[in-house]
């Protein structure tokens, strides 16, 4: 053993970094934050692997689609109708998986 | 782009097998992929099961971009300190036919693509389909996000993927219910191939995959650990309202994994090269949606036929079973020139008499069973514990006996007879 692995020191930044991503100038997912402010379990933050829902000081949600996986676990853990607006990409951006 | 006889959506294991299948019996087919290539979206937990490409591609195994042959497959029960493993290996399954392979999906599925394409199918990439053409109450197409981007067709076969936007608009599932799905998230980690082989004791391309029960930071759900041929694939599989339910983080649950004791010496100084995600359709025949409607079919994770059921754990072969069987009823409807949903019932039967539906029906109680609060969280603890005690040596007192370890280690975990009575019962059932 080496000690502390590579694991426990890397960014979530340098993490999604790994990942490639053709990003499209238009948001394949919208958030409305309106929707958010009421919600007490606000399951998208904990859950959303790559952690693009970011709780703000005034009690909304901040979201970025640049680093989207596309799996679909917001939508599926969100309890707030409209509040989360999901469709895919425009054909060939978005995600791109290189050895997975 | 008009008239083809099929369209199919998505150039998965489904849609390239369904499109392979099509082109082979003369029919007009388009594959569309929303991807910049097939397999670009697509990731998994490790291991393609063959069978079905010996029926399509023969000695596939001389060009399929693979990475390892699985020769050992281990099944792991974790606790926070202990592990206890089943490990089979065989040299034969590093033959010919093969049992199993590790493969990069945007490899393996960009290969069986292009097979599809060799044939005649026409596949085109980096396009999106967002919505179903319909006549009445029938499908005769899609559209995509090209300029004029409707494709006419008499069948669409929709292989779009788990989240299958095709198939609810068709009105093919109930209600969706998150509890159904996992997350599976994994990390590609990069290590010379000679420390991989030392590590798990391999050679040339064998490779290893050990799949685990526990180890998820106390989520339902389950990990893994594969070889490629210079990277690990190390993850979990959580199920969605338990990953909700509390505030561990996706990559804190691999963290933590990647930590264990039996988990760290496999995976020390590799190098993260990839991080990934994507959902699971866990639940089996309880979410498995209506597989047809007037002039469409539904294959692969869009119809939500993954087998996830505990020492079972497969995906892409049944996409390959199903896709082939749509493409096969979809022929005969055309050539009975009824795509109606009764022309198209061929399809659930290919299904129900190969292990597609067999296997799913068979198994049908396992999936809640393996994700139950029990089998996650109370009997990896008590098995490890019984087999630590087993082998523990505590001279100079005598023995103690197996029957009296499980009893005391049953009262330890608060596990009531009738549980666990109800449990094996339900596992006999299951697996019978």
């Amino acid at each position: 053993m080496t000690g502390r692995s590579e694991w426990s020191e890397i960014s979530f930044e340098d993490r999604m970094a790994t990942t490639q991503f053709d990003v499209h100038e238009r948001p394949h997912i919208v958030v409305d934050g309106a929707v958010c402010t009421d919600c007490s379990t606000r399951d998208c933050i904990v859950a959303c692997p790559a952690d693009l829902f970011v709780p703000t000081a005034d009690g909304g949600i901040l979201f970025n689609y640049e680093q989207c996986f596309e799996c679909g676990t917001c939508y599926l853990v969100c309890n707030r109708e409209g509040a989360i607006s999901w469709s895919y990409p425009e054909g060939g951006y978005g995600v791109v998986f290189k050895r997975t | 782009m008009t008239g083809f006889d099929v369209v199919v959506v998505g150039a998965g294991p489904a849609g390239s097998c369904a499109a392979t299948v099509l082109a082979r019996k003369g029919r007009s087919v388009l594959l569309v992929e929303r991807g910049p290539f097939p397999g670009s979206k697509n990731m998994y937990g490790g291991v393609v099961y063959p069978r079905m490409l010996d029926l399509l591609h023969p000695e596939w195994w001389h060009d399929v971009p693979y990475q390892r042959w699985i020769t050992r497959r281990s099944t792991m029960l974790l606790t926070e300190t202990q592990a206890v493993t089943l490990d089979f290996r065989t040299d034969a399954w590093g033959r010919p036919p093969y049992n199993g392979m590790t493969a990069y999906r945007p490899d393996f599925d960009h290969w069986l693509a292009r097979k599809a394409e060799a044939d005649g199918a026409e596949l085109v990439c980096s396009t999106t389909a967002i919505g179903l053409l319909l006549d009445g109450d029938r499908v005769v197409g899609v559209r995509t996000d090209r300029p004029d981007g409707d494709v006419t067709a008499d069948v669409v076969i929709a292989c779009d993927g788990v989240n299958s936007f095709l198939a609810k608009e068709a009105g093919l599932f109930g209600a969706v219910d998150a509890a159904n799905y996992t997350l599976g998230v994994k990390e590609t980690i990069s290590l010379p191939k000679d420390v991989i082989d030392e590590r798990f004791g391999v050679r040339g391309r064998e490779g290893v995959d050990i799949e685990i029960l526990g180890g998820t930071s106390g989520v339902n759900g389950g990990a893994f650990v594969y070889t490629n041929l210079e990277t690990l694939g190390v993850g979990a599989v959580l199920k969605l309202p338990a990953l909700a339910a509390q505030s561990t983080r996706p990559e804190a649950i691999i963290a933590a994994l990647k930590a264990h004791p039996a988990i760290a010496p496999l995976v020390d100084g590799g190098e993260l090269v990839e991080y990934s995600a994507h959902l699971i359709p866990e639940a089996g025949l309880a979410m498995i949606p209506k597989l047809a409607t007037n002039g469409m079919l539904v294959a692969g994770d869009a119809a939500s036929l993954c087998l996830a059921a505990g020492i079972w754990l497969e995906g892409v072969n049944f996409a390959m079973a199903s896709g082939m069987y749509a493409a096969e009823t979809a022929d005969e409807a055309l050539r009975n020139r009824d795509v109606s949903v009764s022309g198209l019932a061929g399809y659930e039967r290919r299904l129900d008499s190969t292990f597609v539906l067999r296997d799913h029906r068979r198994l049908r109680r396992v999936p809640a069973l393996v994700l139950s609060d029990r089998v996650q969280h109370k009997y990896p603890q008590v098995t490890a514990n019984v087999v630590e005690r087993m082998f523990r040596v505590d001279n100079p007192a005598p023995k103690p006996g197996l029957r009296r370890i499980v009893k005391e280690e049953r009262r330890r975990a608060g596990m009531r007879w009738r549980h666990l009575a109800r449990d094996a019962w339900a596992g006999i059932r299951g697996f019978g």
